[in-house]
């Protein structure tokens, strides 16, 4: 169902032009080498984005990217739902941080799950003078009384930790001895790297060195059995895919990280295949896995039919003839339901165009599924993105789609208001900003709400879902009658 | 299946359908190696106990569910109030994402603010480079009329000097040498949001009366009220509600600090990245205003102090909600104008106190938790002991002995006040434990009740910053005698829901 249209790749670049301009000369260069746009290459369907990325954000020009903390605790540490995460340092980080994302779970909060919770150490001024380690010693013992049902904990540091020396490391390994429970340092301080990104580095360095060969509960192995890594069941995209991998025959024996237990991170290590949903923030522990326990791993992509096929039977390739008659059973199930969706949607969203700003792998991944309903993608970039990430959306968007790495409000702003598209898929920074203009928007980090988008059940979601925002008669009443033209 | 094109299903439904909760069934009993059932139902019933609350207030160091936030997005607040003002935070990136993405979900409205993107580097070598470079491209892209200068805590930990920096910015031509850069240092490991606001507000007054034309004395009398109204997730409306009255009763006023714009603008096709706001040469000016006025004290005690300094009168209120708060504020505006309150003021405040003696029987006695600010706890149950409830159980994570001496002695002025107490510097996992052990009719705060909601079954109704799941509440005023009749309304809507929800033959008609 690929669609095949190129954009305007002469009036992109004048646009990168005109926004650069606006830039003090120093800025602009080097804002100059993160703007770009699709070119052909060699290599059929594939296009070239050769942008630089993972640099430091320039200061002053209002990125939207934020920080290692964010990336570790935000995304990797904070679902796991069977422990306590604290944010040790002053209150603000978990606070903001909170209940943001909307990784689900089952379980009670509070009792055996504490996604929902913030737990903090509230850094006073005596900390940063005297140093935080022993109140953390105290702390932990205060959370293991009041929450006797949890399984482990993690310590997320913010930015003066690493600043004033303190040693965790020895905290964690003296409580791990006195509790018996996994205790996790995480060196994820805000001013590490350049974004999120590195934080996710960290935080899986931290599963590594902290969770990994340190006792797995029993277990018997069948040669089915997969992780579902990097998924963080935002409105509970995880659970589809789970689905889809069961019905085909595999057995899930662990999902990370959300609705995750400590079990399934350490049991990961027995599985026979490693299912990468969210390349950039856990690739890491994934070679890990393939180096050390010989796991190899595949990318997969379950937003919108043509993808979630193709997936399904690159997964199923890595098994036996069941398997994949399996999966081929799986697409030819939900065929009815996929079609439908198109029917519906379709006449709807047929050539509407599309902006997308994200963070890890949307920016190419969610690419299909707008294609899957007549929709153009003619931006797309990266707030965190490495190198790596720009060379997979070659293969996802078209000749002339305008690239942006780590854009800023300035560039985003100006780039909407030109190119005007049907649809803006970015964050709740820039949501408002967008609207005002008179450009539907959709929340694509938290969907907005709503989800899930993943495997089939979401798609149907997600169309219904784009349509909303695109064809709201809300758009037809930004001007005043009496001023209308 | 469960999905299907013409009823799509969603997170709300989806998940509740058997393909999926035997998924989760199976996950549970082969993979989590969760606690049995058992155990968690017993914690769960232990946790309601007051041997556990008990345990619970014994914690000196863990906090946990703190109602609290970090002085820099108070700074950010405040800088947001004033004309074309882009607040500017000097540290870490990530603190500046998060307080756009805090202030935008409250307020559903894009907040501006830029960092100076501080790593590494920064870390080891101070800041002035990223201040040096971060000021140029502010001032060059976003075209403001003033940078807002405040600190996340990374920039404090390792002491860069605003001032020199700033100095040393100006003299490298980041912006021109007259160009207002006010600044305040906002430790987050100082205080709260609520210290940063006042940091920030005293910040920027500092700069136009000691820093931009040397050290300014206050000149003629400009007649002028000066009000500051603090970090307020209800600005919006209640900004407007209490120009309202000042317009009204013909009194001349600077708002310092005003995001009653920025952060409602309309959806006409552009988006306006500034709007309204306290002009600056009225903030430059505001030196010489008869008096100034804070509405909430926790939030400007260190500005309030400055302006005195200056020999300018002040004087300061706690959120002044409900009748007799409103009535204070009106009759001390009347006092330092000279200026009457008018009948059409005072047919309002009647009309408020006939919705109150019509709807008396169903307060009376109610008993209602509060959390929040310092300022809002104590300006909402003074109100709740007009209605005649109990306010029982008053909690706010960064207020002080001070404040809860104050609390007190509101109690002490009614019969309603006999069994309420102040819970200061607790957080909302002690709140749990209160709710458990001495349950009340209602919980007032903000939407990080809702946790306890779904915990207690207490009914919350969210009155303060921040109001996340409920939509444009804060677009409709809690202050003034119209504040406090929508205020009313709304606890007696979840008084009567709860009374139609628990009624089989008195589900009367008429209430």
């Amino acid at each position: 169902m690929s669609l095949d249209y190129t954009n305007d790749t002469a009036a992109a670049e004048a646009l990168i032009k005109e926004v650069l301009d606006q830039y003090p000369e120093k800025s602009g260069k080097r804002r100059a080498r993160h703007l770009g746009v699709a070119k052909p290459t060699e290599e059929e369907g594939a296009t070239s984005c050769g942008v630089k990325s993972n640099i430091k954000s320039i200061p002053g020009v209002m990125t939207i990217r934020g920080c290692a903390y964010a990336g570790s605790k935000g995304v990797v540490w904070g679902p796991v739902k069977d422990m306590l995460h604290i944010s040790h340092g002053p209150v603000g980080c978990g606070q903001y941080s909170w209940s943001q994302r909307r990784n689900y779970f089952n379980g009670t909060v509070g009792i055996d799950s504490f996604v929902t919770m913030q737990v903090t150490s509230d850094f006073q001024e005596r900390d940063i003078v005297f140093g935080g380690d022993k109140n953390l010693d105290i702390m932990i013992d205060e959370l293991d009384g009041l929450f006797p049902l949890n399984k482990g904990i993690s310590i997320q540091s913010e930015c003066p930790i690493g600043l004033i020396g303190d040693d965790i490391e020895a905290v964690a390994k003296k409580k791990h001895k006195e509790t018996g429970k996994t205790i996790v340092p995480v060196r994820c301080e805000g001013f590490r790297g350049v974004s999120q990104s590195l934080g996710h580095h960290i935080a899986n360095d931290a599963i590594r060195d902290w969770v990994f060969d340190k006792g797995t509960p029993e277990f018997e192995s069948t040669p089915y059995d997969v992780n579902l890594i990097a998924d963080y069941n935002i409105g509970g995209d995880a659970w589809p895919s789970r689905k889809l991998l069961e019905e085909m025959g595999l057995r899930v024996i662990g999902m990370w990280s959300g609705d995750a237990t400590l079990a399934e991170m350490a049991r990961a290590p027995k599985a026979k295949l490693n299912l990468i949903h969210c390349y950039r923030s856990m690739n890491y522990i994934c070679r890990h896995m393939e180096e050390k326990y010989g796991i190899s791993w595949v990318e997969y992509n379950f937003f919108g039919p043509t993808q979630i096929a193709a997936s399904l039977r690159k997964i199923a390739a890595q098994f036996d003839e069941t398997i994949q008659a399996n999966a081929e059973k799986v697409i030819a199930k939900h065929q009815g339901l996929v079609d439908a969706v198109v029917a519906k949607y379709k006449a709807r969203l047929d050539g509407k165009t599309v902006m997308l700003y994200v963070g890890g792998l949307r920016p190419r991944h969610v690419t299909n599924a707008y294609e899957d309903l007549g929709m153009r993608i003619v931006g797309t970039g990266y707030e965190f993105g490495h190198n790596d990430d720009y060379q997979r959306t070659g293969h996802y968007v078209k000749e002339g789609t305008l690239i942006y790495d780590d854009a800023t409000g300035y560039e985003l702003e100006k780039f909407i208001e030109r190119i005007r598209p049907d649809l803006v898929g970015s964050g709740i920074k820039e949501k408002y900003a967008t609207q005002k203009m008179g450009v539907p928007f959709r929340q694509m980090h938290s969907w907005d709400y709503s989800g899930p988008y993943h495997g089939y059940d979401g798609f149907a979601i997600f169309a219904r879902d784009m349509d909303m925002a695109i064809n709201s008669p809300v758009w037809d009443k930004f001007k005043a009658p009496w001023k209308a033209a | 299946m469960p999905q299907s094109a013409e009823k799509t299903k969603d997170h709300v439904s989806l998940f509740k359908e058997p393909e999926y909760t035997e998924m989760f069934a199976a996950k549970k009993a082969q993979f989590e190696c969760r606690p049995t059932d058992e155990a968690v139902a017993a914690q769960a019933e232990y946790t309601k106990t007051w041997d556990y609350r008990e345990k619970n207030f014994a914690r000196t160091k863990a906090v946990i569910n703190p109602a609290k936030a970090c002085q820099p997005l108070g700074a950010v607040f405040a800088a947001a109030g004033f004309e074309e003002t882009m607040p500017y935070v000097h540290g870490s990136q990530g603190c500046v994402a998060y307080f756009r993405s805090h202030l935008a979900r409250h307020f559903k409205e894009a907040a501006a603010c830029v960092s100076d993107s501080m790593t590494e580097d920064a870390a080891v070598f101070g800041g002035q480079a990223n201040l040096v470079e971060g000021l140029q491209n502010t001032h060059a892209l976003y075209k403001p009329k003033m940078i807002a200068v405040s600190t996340t805590c990374m920039a404090e930990v390792i002491g860069d000097d605003l001032s020199a920096f700033i100095g040393t910015a100006k003299e490298k031509e980041s912006v021109p040498a007259d160009f207002p850069v006010p600044f305040a240092h906002t430790p987050s490991f100082v205080g709260s949001h609520t210290t940063g606001y006042d940091n920030m507000i005293k910040g920027i007054l500092n700069y136009f009366w000691d820093r931009e034309k040397g050290e300014l004395k206050a000149g003629k009398i400009n007649g002028k009220i000066n009000i500051i109204p603090g970090f307020d997730g209800y600005a919006v409306a209640n900004n407007r509600e209490i120009k309202r009255y000042l317009d009204t009763m013909g009194v001349d006023y600077t708002f310092l600090s005003d995001v009653s714009d920025v952060y409602d603008t309309p959806s006409d096709g552009t988006y306006r990245m500034y709007d309204g706001g306290t002009k600056l040469d009225d903030a430059r000016d505001a030196i010489n205003a008869k008096a100034t006025i804070a509405l909430q004290q926790y939030c400007s005690d260190k500005s309030l102090e400055y302006i005195g300094a200056k020999g300018q009168p002040t004087t300061a209120f706690h959120y002044p909600m409900g009748v007799g708060g409103t009535d204070a504020l009106l009759m001390k505006i009347s006092e330092l104008s000279g200026k009457p309150i008018p009948d059409s003021i005072e047919k309002e405040r009647g009309r408020l106190v006939d919705a109150m003696a019509d709807s008396q029987a169903y307060l009376h006695g109610k008993k209602v938790a509060v959390f929040g600010d310092p300022d809002f706890v104590h300006g909402m149950a003074a109100f709740l002991l007009e209605m005649g409830c109990e306010p029982t159980h008053c909690l706010s994570t960064n207020g002080g002995k001070d404040w809860a001496t104050k609390m007190e002695a509101l109690f002490a002025t009614s019969q309603f006040g006999a069994n309420c107490k102040a819970w200061a510097g607790k957080d909302l996992w002690h709140m749990r434990s209160l709710l458990f052990t001495e349950p009340t009719d209602l919980l007032i705060g903000s939407s990080y009740g809702k946790y306890l909601e779904k915990d207690t079954g207490i009914p919350l109704i969210r009155l303060t910053f921040p109001i996340f799941d409920r939509h444009h509440h804060h677009r409709f005023p809690t202050l003034g005698y119209q504040g406090a009749l929508r205020v009313l309304v709304e606890i007696l809507d979840r008084i009567f829901e709860m009374t139609d929800a628990a009624s089989d033959i008195s589900f009367d008609l008429t209430r």
